[in-house]
């Protein structure tokens, strides 16, 4: 039994200083060479300062942007230093109601809209940080954005036609559009 | 033995009455499933008290027909074991009746064994029961055997029919391969000594009246498993209902309406769940399987071994008795030497007058038959003194004097150096002839006259009619058959090719026979065998299933784990299926009682739940009123339609492990899902009518 | 369902068929003892690690040493991860000034760590330390699913071997995993998630300015977002590898930077089910009869289609209520539909009910949705695979070493039904094997319904309930489920931080690994002295369809038997009043 354990004593420490020090340090410094760009939190850069990351989704509510999933995270929408979803489940009030709330807010935002609101606009991402919405979502909110920025619609649909990500090499994964990109893109139009 | 006793009227009445017995806490603590059935009617009946008294948490009718109804539960498991068991004490109880104290004549001390029969001075009467292991006795005509023993010296006629059933009368003798008595048995004429191998109460008719009654039964390895699995799943459902009490009373509060389940409905779904059909059955079955090779003539001395019958995966069959008939027959005369063949059936037929042995007969009728000798053909010599010369062991073979002629017939070699030693010469073509004969799986012999070679008769020996179909059974089953004999290689390949055998070991002697069962099991084989020879009894104590003929000697049925009365060899391949039946009979009871739980839950969850859950009643799609006791009632009322079964036996039939899967899949898996939902919905439909 | 979404999925199964193979022959070699293609690069090291820790790898272990081996290794990462988690405050690499866990909360990270399970009560970017995340949880990672693949690795050579007392070597069967398997595979998929914009990096959070300022639940201004980052790749990868599932950040695979791309996530799914399919092979092979890799393979696939295809129907059907209020849940040209309440766009439908089956059929437990907002049936078919004990793959080794024990009790029952004592792969089984066994079938159904009734008695079991009505009894019996399974994901509604469930739940966790791995290694001890059966026509065939049909009969029979009623009262019923 005393062997057992200096065996296991010394065999763990090694594979601690393997798989603890030396594995992620060569990951580390591989990426920081290979993908310095990604491993970093893929930022947008204006100059010096950070504009966000291309992948973490930030909370808009301006008529003149798009808007995009619900987030639940704490204390305020999309806050990154805690993800978060609701994990209310499908018969719980508080669901209802913040999705009420969403609908209620999207049929005020433009009331001549009364199409079916796309599902992912009036409910909660899984990580509250999701960047993107999906093409049926982007569209909806197209007449409104338009009409709160006063341009013209077609523009608007341009713009997202251009931002909407297909499916990695066709199959994998959904559709959609970034809306801090598009936002992004949107401020510059004018 | 062999009388029908299923249909006695006392034996159902006893086994009623024993049903009660067996609901001593005691004895039902042996059987984990049962013992909570027990419980579980002890707790509904004081909840039925409480609701009689006061108020209850359901209404007192309910309470009180579930109550019941697990009582009977725990009464028809009963029943099926002890009318099992009643079928077996019935036998034993014959058994008994004929081992009565007998009074034994036991030799003094300072007899000797050499010598004549012992004079009244030699011995002192004392009870049977005073005999010990060691001691001597002697019986003379009209004596009951009082122990068993091992004869020392004498031969005599014994009539073994209390054990065997058999009217006729046996020889027993000293020495050889019927040398053991048994106590209880009666001699018939002459006398013997014995020495006594058993001590009184461990007799083999005392063994034999325990592995009847199964009073002292001891669960085998199976059994024991398929126990635990099933104390397994009891605790599994336990659980199961155990929480159901908390989660019912959280769901209570979360939907604020309805009451937690009641206790009786929770009582109710646990005795539905566990696996009661199969834990009521399950000594039943095994009780069963252990009467269904007694009724076949064979006794084992372990239920270990009627379970080991149905692993057995090789065979080893002794090729005289077993696969052959006992005897060779002539079927065939061979002249060699331009002798004429009439000339030839009429000295074999000359030499074989005086041979008693059936190989002797048979060349007379052949001779007969074929030839057309008559024996009056016979008749002007027989007017002549015949000078008879019988079989020893000196000279290896016999014929007859006649005329100054000697005509002799014997095995080749012998007759060869006969021949030799008279002047002639051995033909080439004769031993072509003889080694053709023995190519062939026969025997020849060869016979001469005055030291001429007059040509060969061909032995054959017979396959038993049937023999092949049953051994390509066997192959389907996954056993192999290995033939033993002691034939040389050639004649044994022969015969194993004719009867269609796997193997085959020729040339066999006890040592070579232990061997080979070594070798197979050595490769993860399970080996079974019969053997009569107290040479055979190491191979037998070897084997995982020795089949001892109950005429062989004491060793033989000492190293043996089952002994057959009959003395039949072919028994061990009914042997081998009846351990099969018993196997597949406790799997198939048991996919069937765990199938059967899904409809139970769709009988029970909705009507407990409804209170709670509305919802939860689109669930009883089934439609029922009475749900829970309907469920309860065909629970156990599914015991009681399954003892014939498990008395019975699932029908085994010789098919492959994959076909026999399916089939008792189809029936015990697909079956037992199903038939429970119309078994509910069929009791419910009956419940409402009241 | 979208054509789309079940191209994808056909995708994913083909992927993992065509890696079973390759994967599962050069697993086999390693515990062999064969020279593989790593082995000129690796082999030094190997040699180096025994010769340091006084090993000597060709020595060989009975059961109970290798189970005491096993043990003794766990129970320091056990106490390590305790121990950094206490300390963080005072040690290096603490960029965000973490402070000391708490106990409770310390003791059941470090079960969850140490048994596979990767149970996070925790959150992640809120909680460890980079140290602790590297030096704890990380090394934990490779060791609780090298662990068990070598015990795995001890239970093939039960069946493989004859008339033999001893079972492996523990430490070199630990070394060759993590070396040849882990490591390896660990280093290619990291390396493929940061190319897709997983963060791989030692710097502290940065600070992006928000486009549109926000107002925070306390009425303040907020400008600014905090963008966390970390050494997440590296750890991402052999959480998905070992299905350890514990994630770097607190939603796990949803968050962005865990799981950034379609491919990545992908990648992710695949590297869940790898290994365990990969190990059925490596069984096969192991005992010489790819055919019966190929059976257990089979058995897990089929019920693992059964489950996700309620999952994928039942998500895409949506949630009435949100019907109600005009929203639409149709699949379309530029949407996925379905219940998108905890799902991330990028994903839709068919890619997080793949992901919530694969990670739950698998004892892995990352998400990349939230389970707890599923609709009831799409919840329920993740939770049942949970229940049935993790053994459709299953966790590394454990997985499968669970389904080859429900698979003797297959055989034990259908072996009696041909009326021959059971055999599985020559082996008899007999008493020992079927009490084992049975202790092994218990444990799941004893900690999970035992650990939620407790619960729902307690007021701290009912008060970190966040859903009402029978919601409620789907989360405490979900955690249950999950720890004492190690699986590790979570209806996360539930507040599981409290001293009752950090307790409880670990508790569970230690039971649902160690208990197991005991009566396993026990089993294998036993089979391995057996001589070894030949086949003939009376052996019942284990390859066949019949034979998968019964094994996957006995596994569904048995998990359907044991929680119908909880389910009944859980997410049964609330389907039921959904409708």
């Amino acid at each position: 039994m005393n062997s057992i354990i200096k065996q296991a004593a010394v065999l763990f420490l090694l594979m601690t200083l393997l798989t603890g020090v030396l594995y992620p340090a060569l990951i580390t410094g591989i990426a920081q060479i290979a993908f310095p760009r990604q491993a970093n939190g893929s930022l947008i850069m204006e100059g010096k300062s950070i504009k966000g990351s291309r992948l973490i989704g930030q909370p808009f509510s301006d008529p003149r942007y798009f808007w995009g999933r619900l987030s639940t995270t704490s204390p305020f929408p999309y806050n990154s230093a805690a993800s978060s979803g609701s994990n209310e489940g499908a018969l719980n009030p508080n669901l209802k109601q913040r999705s009420q709330e969403r609908v209620n807010a999207l049929k005020q935002s433009y009331t001549e809209n009364n199409r079916p609101i796309p599902v992912d606009l009036i409910t909660a991402s899984a990580s509250g940080l999701d960047p993107h919405i999906t093409p049926a979502a982007a569209y909806y909110q197209v007449p409104r954005v338009a009409k709160a920025r006063r341009i013209k619609e077609e523009k608007v649909k341009q713009l997202v036609d251009r931002l909407i990500e297909n499916r990695q090499f066709g199959f994998l994964g959904e559709p959609r559009v970034n809306t801090l990109l598009l936002n992004q893109e949107l401020d510059r139009l004018n | 033995m062999k009388k029908t006793i299923t249909h006695n009227r006392t034996l159902y009445q006893q086994a009623i009455k024993e049903s009660f017995f067996k609901l001593a806490p005691s004895k039902m603590a042996r059987n984990p499933v049962m013992f909570v059935v027990e419980v579980g009617s002890v707790s509904t009946t004081l909840l039925w008290f409480q609701a009689l008294m006061s108020q209850g948490d359901a209404p007192a009718g309910f309470i009180g027909a579930i109550a019941l109804w697990l009582w009977f539960t725990a009464l028809f498991a009963n029943f099926s074991e002890a009318l099992a068991e009643g079928r077996g004490k019935a036998q034993a109880e014959s058994l008994r009746q004929m081992k009565q104290q007998a009074p034994a004549k036991k030799l003094k001390r300072a007899w000797r064994k050499e010598g004549s029969k012992p004079t009244e001075n030699d011995w002192t009467q004392v009870s049977s029961t005073d005999l010990r292991k060691g001691d001597f006795y002697l019986v003379e005509e009209g004596d009951t055997i009082p122990a068993d023993g091992e004869i020392v010296e004498g031969i005599a006629s014994v009539d073994e029919s209390a054990v065997t059933g058999e009217s006729a009368p046996v020889i027993r003798e000293a020495g050889g391969d019927r040398s053991a008595i048994t106590g209880g048995t009666r001699v018939l004429s002459d006398w013997l000594i014995a020495e006594v191998t058993s001590n009184p109460g461990d007799g083999f008719l005392d063994r034999m009246i325990h592995m009847v009654e199964g009073a002292k039964r001891q669960k085998t390895p199976n059994e024991i498993a398929l126990n635990i699995l099933l104390a397994g799943f009891t605790i599994i459902f336990l659980t199961v209902c155990a929480t159901l009490l908390p989660f019912s009373i959280f769901s209570a509060n979360a939907s604020q309406q309805g009451e937690p389940i009641a206790l009786t409905s929770l009582m109710a779904l646990l005795i539905c769940l566990i696996p009661t059909t199969i834990g009521g059955l399950l000594s039943a079955i095994g009780i069963a399987g252990m009467d269904r090779l007694i009724r076949r003539n064979v006794i084992a001395t372990s239920g270990r071994a009627v379970e080991a019958a149905g692993d057995v995966d090789t065979l080893l069959l002794d090729k005289t008795g077993t696969i052959t008939l006992g005897n060779r027959q002539a079927v065939e005369f061979i002249p060699v030497n331009g002798t004429p063949i009439e000339e030839l059936a009429r000295c074999a037929m000359l030499a074989s007058l005086a041979d008693e042995t059936p190989e002797g007969k048979s060349i007379i009728a052949l001779a007969k038959e074929e030839y057309g000798i008559q024996e009056s053909l016979l008749s002007a010599e027989e007017s002549n003194p015949m000078e008879f010369i019988p079989f020893t062991a000196q000279t290896r073979m016999s014929g007859v004097n006649l005329l100054g002629h000697i005509i002799r017939k014997g095995a080749p070699d012998t007759m060869i150096a006969h021949i030799q030693s008279q002047g002639g010469t051995a033909s080439d073509f004769l031993k072509e002839v003889i080694d053709k004969i023995a190519r062939s799986g026969g025997t020849p012999l060869v016979v001469a006259k005055n030291g001429q070679t007059l040509g060969a008769i061909h032995l054959k020996d017979v396959v038993k009619g049937g023999m092949r179909e049953r051994f390509a059974q066997l192959r389907r089953m996954g056993i192999k058959t290995v033939m033993i004999t002691g034939d040389n290689p050639l004649t044994a390949a022969a015969i194993a090719a004719e009867a269609g055998v796997d193997d085959f070991l020729a040339q066999a002697t006890p040592e070579t026979k232990l061997k080979l069962i070594r070798e197979y099991q050595q490769g993860g084989r399970l080996v079974a065998m019969t053997g009569d020879g107290t040479n055979d009894a190491p191979a037998l104590a070897q084997a995982d299933v020795a089949v001892a003929m109950n005429s062989g000697t004491q060793p033989a049925r000492e190293a043996a784990n089952m002994v057959d009365l009959d003395s039949n060899p072919t028994k061990l391949i009914e042997i081998v299926e009846i351990g099969k039946q018993l196997l597949m009979t406790r799997g198939s009871l048991t996919t069937f009682s765990i199938a059967n739980d899904a409809a139970k839950y769709f009988a029970i969850i909705p009507a407990a739940f409804a209170p709670i859950y509305p919802q939860l009643g689109s669930l009883n799609f089934m439609g029922l009123t009475n749900p829970i006791l309907s469920a309860v009632i065909f629970n156990a009322l599914i015991i009681v339609v399954l003892i014939p079964l498990a008395l019975r036996g699932v029908p085994y039939r010789p098919l492959s492990a994959a076909e026999l899967l399916r089939n008792n899949l189809l029936i015990y898996g697909l079956g037992g899902l199903i038939v429970p939902f119309i078994g509910i919905k069929g009791i419910d439909l009956v419940l409402s009518l009241f | 369902m979208t054509i789309v979404s079940w191209i994808q999925i056909g995708l994913y199964m083909v992927a993992l068929v065509a890696f079973t193979k390759p994967l599962g022959m050069f697993m086999a070699r390693v515990y062999q003892g064969e020279r593989t293609w790593l082995h000129p690069l690796l082999s030094p090291l190997e040699q180096f690690l025994y010769r340091m820790a006084n090993i000597k790898a060709e020595d060989e272990m009975d059961w109970k040493t290798y189970a005491k081996a096993a043990l003794v290794l766990n129970l320091f990462g056990l106490l390590m991860v305790y121990a950094l988690q206490r300390l963080q405050f005072m040690l290096p690499f603490n960029p965000a000034h973490m402070l000391a866990v708490p106990a409770d909360s310390a003791f059941n990270t470090a079960v969850s760590f140490a048994s596979n399970t990767n149970w996070q009560g925790y959150g992640g970017e809120t909680t460890m330390s980079y140290l602790t995340q590297m030096f704890g949880l990380g090394v934990q990672n490779f060791l609780s699913a090298a662990t068990g693949m070598a015990v795995l690795a001890a239970f093939i050579r039960g069946f493989a071997r004859e008339q033999s007392q001893s079972l492996g070597n523990f430490w070199a069967d630990l070394t060759r995993t993590v070396l040849y398997i882990l490591l390896p595979l660990s280093l290619t998929l990291s390396l493929a998630l940061v190319s897709q914009g997983v963060v791989q990096s030692l710097q502290p959070a940065q600070t992006a300015s928000l486009m549109q300022p926000v107002t925070d639940e306390d009425g303040s201004k907020i400008g600014h977002q905090t963008l966390p980052l970390g050494p997440a790749a590296s750890q991402i990868a052999i959480k998905q590898l070992g299905t350890n599932g514990g994630g770097f950040f607190n939603t796990n695979s949803s968050h962005p930077f865990e799981n950034p791309t379609p491919l990545s996530n992908f990648l992710q799914m695949l590297a869940i089910l790898l290994i365990p399919s990969a190990l059925c092979y490596t069984f096969g092979s192991m005992v010489k009869d790819t055919r019966q890799g190929w059976a257990i393979w089979l058995s897990m696939t089929l019920i693992f289609v059964g489950a996700l295809s309620l999952t994928l129907w039942a998500e895409q059907q949506g949630n009435p209520v949100l019907s109600g209020m005009g929203a639409d849940q149709q699949a379309g040209l530029w949407q996925s539909g379905g219940n998108m309440e905890g799902k991330e766009t990028r994903f839709g439908i068919a890619n997080s009910a793949l992901w919530a089956t694969a990670t739950t059929a698998a004892s892995n437990g990352s998400v990349n949705s939230m389970h707890d907002s599923y609709t009831p049936l799409g919840g329920l078919g993740p939770l049942w695979l949970i229940q049935l004990g993790e053994i459709v793959f299953g966790g590394v080794g454990s997985g499968l070493y669970g389904m080859l024990v429900f698979a003797i009790i297959a055989v034990f029952i259908a072996g009696l039904m041909v009326g021959r004592a059971p055999e599985y792969l020559g082996k008899k089984i007999e008493v020992f094997e079927i009490k084992m066994a049975s202790l092994v079938a218990l444990i799941p159904v004893l900690t999970i319904l035992g650990g939620t009734a407790a619960a729902l008695l307690l007021y701290a079991g009912i008060r970190s309930i966040q859903d009402p009505g029978p919601h409620g009894i789907s989360e405490v019996l979900y955690a249950f489920s999950s720890a004492g399974n190690n699986n590790g994901s979570a209806f996360a509604g539930l507040n599981a931080n409290t001293p009752f469930y950090n307790v409880t739940l670990g508790l569970a966790m230690l039971a649902g690994r160690y208990w197991i791995i005991l009566p396993v290694l026990a089993i294998a001890g036993s089979l391995a002295a057996k001589k070894r059966s030949p086949v003939s026509l009376g052996t019942l065939p284990t390859h066949t369809p019949l034979f998968i049909g019964w094994l996957v009969g006995v596994v569904v029979m048995v998990g359907a038997l044991s929680f119908f009623p909880a389910l009944a009262l859980g997410p049964i019923v609330e389907h039921l009043m959904l409708k």
